[in-house]
C-alpha cells in the first residue's frame, strides 16, 4: 500500500472554521450581534487608545526621558501580556489538547503528529489570545500616531505580536501537556490548583518585579541619574516582551534594528520545533492519561451533609446537593476558579499598592472617595465571578432540561434554588474582599458601613441579572463552559452589570458626598435628608427592579422552552 | 452470501460501492493481533493481558459484559488508549511504532461519537476522508452512493445539529467507509438505526468482508452478532473466556442447540439466569 499524504494543519482546522462560519450564518440576530459588539468593541478601543495617547503625549512633553519611558510604558504593557498569555495558554491547551470532544476523531486517524500540533496550536493561540491581540490594536495605534509613524511600523507591529503570541502558546501547551504526562489525570484538580498557585504568584511577582508604582513617583529616586538607570533597565533582556518593545521601539525613533526582531522569529520558531518534539514523544500518552480520567473515579463519593437538610422540600435539597457536586467534579469549572483567585489577588495587591500613604499626606476626602469607587470596582469583580459562574447555569443544564421539564418540578423553584446557590457563594467572596479592602485603605466606619449594606444588594442583583439573562441567552451546544460567558448574551449581561453598578454608585455617591462634607465641616446631624433618601431610596428600587425583572423573565423563558 | 432478503439492487450497488475494498499485495494473513495487552488504571485492570488474533475476511464478534473491557479494548485497537503493556498490531505494523500504517487501515465507529454539529453532513464526510488523505473525488462518490442506500443523501447538506440519532450513527458508519479501509472497528453498529438501515449494515459487513476486509464488532445485540458474526470471542474481568464459531463455543459449553445468549449467560458465570430464560421461553411456546 503506498504511504498516503497526512492532512495538513489547515485541513484540521476546516471543521472548526466552517462551523464557526455555518453557526454565522444560521444566526438570525447575527446582525444586532455584530453591531453591538462592534460598538462596544470601539468604544473600549477608543478609550484605551485614548488614554495611551495622552500618556504618550505626556511622556514625549518631558525633554530627554520621553522615549525611555514610552520604551518602558510598552515593555510593561507587553510582559503583562505575556503573563497573561502564558496562564491562558496553559489552561486553554488542557482542552483543545486533551479534554475536546473531537480528539478522539483525530487521533484515531492516521495525521501526521507535527500537522496535529501545529493544528492544535493554531486553535490554543486563538482561544486563548484574541482578547490580548485585541488590546495590541489600540495600544500600538497610539504609539504610532503619537511617533508619527508611518505604514512600515504597522506592518513591523503585525509582524511582531505573531512569534509574540505563538512564544507563551508553545510554552503554556508544552507545561501543560508535561503536567498531564506526570499527573494521573484523575488528578487534573490537583493540577490546576498547581497552575492557579503558580499564576497567582507570578502575578504578584510580576508586580513586585515591575513596581510600576515607582515610575510614577519619581522623588523616590536619590536623582535623575539613578531614574534614568532604572528606565534603561529593560525588565529582563531574556524575555521576548523586551525583545519587541526594542524591534518596535527602534523602528518608532528613527533607526530600526533587525537583531531583537530577528531574535523574537529565531526564538518562536526554535520553540515551535522543541514544542512539536515534545508532542511527539509525550501527546500520546498524555493523551491516554486524560481518558482514563473520563472513565474511572475511584473510591466511594462522599455524601454530602447537604442531603440531610430537613428544613429544604426534597427537589430543593436534591437540586442544591446537585448543583453543588456538579460544580466540585467538573474539571473546567476549576480552571475558572483560578482564573477567579487570580482576579482577586491582582485587586487586592493594586488596593495595597495604592500609593495613598507615600509622600504628602493624602487627604481623608480622598480616602474616602477611593474607599467608595471601590465598591464599584468590588462589584465589578463580582460581576465577572457571577458571568463565569452564575451566567451559565441554565446552559449547562441544556441537555438534561429534559427531566427537569418532564419532572413534576416548578421552573420557579428551580430558578430559586440556582439564585441562592450562586449567591451565598458570591456574598462570601463579595463580603470579605470589600470589608479587607476597606481595613487596606483604612475607610471610616460609615463608609466600611454603607459599601458593606451595598455590597449586598449589589451582590444579589448581580446573581439574579447573571441568571436570568443566561437563561435569556442560553447556549446548549458548547462542549466548553468557557466559551458561555464570552458569548453574545454574556456581554450583554456584563454591559447590564456595569450599567447598572455605574447607576448605584452614582446614586450613592450623591448623599455620601453630602454627609461626608458636612462631616468635614465638622456639621453633626445637620446632613440634608433628601439627598440621602432619594439616593439611597433609588439605589433600593433599582436594586430591586435588577432582581425581580431578570429572573421572571428567565422563568418565563425557561417556562417557555421546547 | 448470507440471505437477510435484502433487494438485489441494494446488493448490487454495496457491491459496487466496495470495489477497491480489500488487502493490498504486501497484506499479511492475518488483519488483527492482540498481544498479551493489559489496560491499568490506576490500581484497576481493565484488561487484563489479553490475546486474540483476527484473520482477514472475517466479522468478528466481541461479546462480555458491562465493564468487562470491551470499549476499552476497541478504543485501544483504534489507536486512541495506549496499551499498558502488550502490543496492538493491525496488517502487520505496530500501532505504536507505526501508527500511521496502522490506522490508516482502519475505519472506526465509536459507540459514543462526536460529530461537528455546526457542519453539515457532506463537510463532515469531506473532512475525514481528508484525515485519511482520501480528498478525491472517488471517495466523494463513494459517500454519496452510501448515503443514498441509508436515504441520507437528501440530508447531506443540511447541518448534523439537525440530524436524528439514528442519522447520525448513519453518518458515522459512513464516514468510516469513504477511506476503504481494511478492517472496520465497530462497537454497538445497530443502535438508533431502523429496521431497513440495521439489515443494510448487515450487508454491507458481508459484502466488505467478502472482498478481503475485516470487521471487529462488539454488541450486546446477540442476535445480531450470531447473524453476522463468523467467530465469536467473549471476554470477563479484561481476559478471554471462551473464543471460536458458534459450532465451538455450543462444544466448549456443552450444550448442542444453545443459542448465543445461553452460551453467553453461561460463560459469563450468569447460569441460573440461563435457567430462568430457557423456563421463561418453555412456558411461552
Amino acid at each position: 500500500m503506498s504511504t498516503r499524504p497526512s492532512a495538513s494543519v489547515l485541513w484540521l482546522l476546516g471543521p472548526k472554521v466552517r462551523s464557526k462560519f455555518n453557526r454565522n450564518k444560521t444566526d438570525e440576530r447575527r446582525r444586532f450581534k455584530w453591531g453591538l459588539l462592534g460598538f462596544v468593541g470601539l468604544f473600549f478601543w477608543t478609550f484605551i487608545f485614548g488614554v495611551i495617547f495622552r500618556m504618550l503625549l505626556y511622556f514625549r512633553g518631558t525633554q530627554g526621558i520621553g522615549d525611555l519611558l514610552a520604551a518602558k510604558l510598552l515593555g510593561i504593557a507587553l510582559l503583562t501580556f505575556l503573563m497573561i498569555l502564558l496562564l491562558s495558554n496553559v489552561i486553554t491547551a488542557l482542552s483543545t489538547f486533551f479534554l475536546s470532544d473531537d480528539m478522539e476523531l483525530l487521533v484515531a486517524a492516521p495525521v501526521d503528529s507535527v500537522q496535529l500540533y501545529g493544528a492544535r496550536l493554531v486553535e490554543t493561540i486563538v482561544d486563548s489570545s484574541w482578547m490580548v491581540a485585541l488590546l495590541a490594536i489600540p495600544l500600538l495605534a497610539a504609539y504610532g500616531v503619537v511617533y508619527a509613524a508611518s505604514w512600515p511600523f504597522y506592518a513591523l507591529a503585525v509582524a511582531t505580536i505573531v512569534p509574540y503570541l505563538v512564544l507563551p502558546a508553545v510554552v503554556g501547551s508544552a507545561f501543560t501537556l508535561m503536567l498531564v504526562n506526570v499527573f494521573p489525570a484523575r488528578r487534573t484538580r490537583d493540577l490546576l490548583a498547581l497552575i492557579g498557585l503558580f499564576a497567582a504568584a507570578g502575578v504578584v511577582a510580576l508586580f513586585r518585579f515591575l513596581r510600576p508604582e515607582r515610575l510614577v513617583r519619581p522623588e523616590e529616586f536619590r536623582d535623575l541619574v539613578d531614574f534614568m538607570a532604572v528606565l534603561r533597565t529593560p525588565t529582563s533582556p531574556w524575555l521576548p516582551n523586551e525583545w519587541a518593545a526594542q524591534s518596535l521601539m527602534s523602528q518608532l525613533t528613527g533607526g530600526f534594528d533587525p537583531f531583537p526582531f530577528a531574535l523574537l522569529w529565531t526564538t518562536a520558531a526554535a520553540f515551535f520545533v522543541i514544542g512539536s518534539w515534545l508532542h511527539l514523544r509525550l501527546f500520546p500518552t498524555g493523551f491516554t492519561r486524560a481518558q482514563e480520567g473520563a472513565e474511572l473515579r475511584k473510591g466511594r463519593p462522599r455524601s454530602t451533609k447537604l442531603e440531610q437538610l430537613k428544613w429544604a422540600a426534597p427537589a430543593t435539597r436534591q437540586l442544591v446537593s446537585k448543583e453543588i457536586r456538579v460544580f466540585f467534579r467538573d474539571t473546567t469549572q476549576w480552571s475558572q476558579l483560578i482564573l477567579l483567585a487570580v482576579l482577586v489577588v491582582v485587586y487586592v495587591y493594586n488596593i495595597k499598592v495604592l500609593p495613598l500613604y507615600t509622600g504628602e499626606q493624602v487627604s481623608f476626602f480622598l480616602i474616602n472617595v477611593v474607599s467608595f469607587l471601590n465598591l464599584g470596582l468590588a462589584g465589578f469583580v463580582v460581576a465577572a465571578i457571577a458571568a463565569r459562574f452564575v451566567f451559565p447555569g441554565m446552559s449547562l443544564e441544556g441537555r438534561m432540561m429534559w427531566l427537569l421539564r418532564s419532572s413534576p418540578l416548578d421552573v420557579r423553584s428551580l430558578f430559586v434554588t440556582k439564585y441562592w446557590v450562586g449567591t451565598i457563594p458570591l456574598l462570601l467572596i463579595a463580603l470579605p474582599l470589600i470589608v479587607v479592602t476597606n481595613v487596606i485603605l483604612e475607610a471610616t466606619p460609615l463608609i466600611l458601613g454603607i459599601t458593606t449594606v451595598s455590597m449586598v444588594g449589589v451582590t444579589l442583583a448581580m446573581t439574579a441579572l447573571a441568571l436570568g439573562l443566561g437563561a435569556l441567552y442560553p447556549n446548549f451546544e458548547t462542549e466548553n463552559v468557557a466559551e458561555i460567558p464570552t458569548s453574545f448574551g454574556g456581554l450583554v449581561f456584563m454591559m447590564s452589570a456595569v450599567s447598572y453598578l455605574a447607576v448605584v454608585v452614582m446614586l450613592l455617591a450623591w448623599p455620601v458626598n453630602g454627609l461626608l462634607q458636612a462631616r468635614f465641616a465638622g456639621q453633626t446631624g445637620g446632613a440634608d435628608l433628601v439627598p440621602l433618601v432619594l439616593g439611597a431610596g433609588g439605589a433600593l428600587l433599582v436594586t430591586l427592579a435588577c432582581v425581580i425583572v431578570p429572573l421572571k423573565a428567565g422563568i418565563r423563558r425557561v417556562r417557555s422552552l421546547q | 452470501m448470507r440471505d437477510y432478503g435484502m433487494s438485489e439492487p441494494v446488493q448490487e450497488q454495496l457491491r459496487r460501492l466496495m470495489d477497491g475494498v480489500g488487502p493490498g499485495e504486501d497484506a499479511t494473513p492475518e488483519m488483527l493481533s492482540l498481544n498479551g495487552i493489559v489496560k491499568r488504571y490506576g490500581e484497576f485492570s481493565a484488561v487484563n493481558g489479553l490475546d486474540l488474533t483476527v484473520p482477514r475476511g472475517e466479522i468478528f464478534g466481541f461479546l462480555g459484559p458491562n465493564g468487562a473491557g470491551k470499549t476499552t479494548t476497541i478504543r485501544m485497537v483504534a489507536g486512541v488508549l495506549e496499551p499498558t503493556e502488550g502490543s496492538v498490531v493491525i496488517g502487520g505494523y505496530d500501532l505504536a511504532t507505526h501508527p500511521m500504517e496502522a490506522k490508516s487501515r482502519i475505519g472506526y465507529i465509536p459507540d459514543r461519537p462526536y460529530l461537528y454539529e455546526k457542519l453539515s453532513g457532506g463537510e463532515f464526510l469531506r473532512f475525514v476522508s481528508g484525515l485519511w488523505g482520501k480528498d478525491e473525488p472517488a471517495s466523494e462518490d463513494r459517500a454519496d452512493g452510501l448515503l443514498e442506500i441509508f436515504h441520507l443523501l437528501e440530508w447531506k447538506h443540511e447541518l448534523i445539529e439537525s440530524y436524528s440519532h439514528g442519522m447520525r450513527q448513519k453518518l458515522l458508519i459512513t464516514s468510516a467507509l469513504i477511506h476503504q479501509p481494511e478492517l472496520i472497528v465497530v462497537d454497538e453498529p445497530m443502535v438508533g438505526l431502523d429496521p431497513r438501515s440495521a439489515r443494510i449494515l448487515k450487508d454491507l459487513f458481508r459484502v466488505f468482508v467478502e472482498r478481503g476486509g475485516t470487521v471487529f464488532l462488539s454488541s450486546h445485540t446477540l442476535e445480531v452478532v450470531e447473524a453476522v458474526c463468523d467467530r465469536i470471542a467473549i471476554i470477563r474481568e479484561g481476559g478471554v473466556i471462551a473464543q471460536g464459531t458458534m459450532d465451538d463455543l455450543r462444544t466448549q459449553v456443552d450444550s448442542g442447540g444453545a443459542d448465543l445468549e445461553e452460551i453467553f449467560l453461561k460463560v459469563t458465570g450468569n447460569e441460573d439466569m440461563a435457567e430462568v430464560v430457557a423456563g421463561l421461553q418453555e412456558s411461552r411456546f
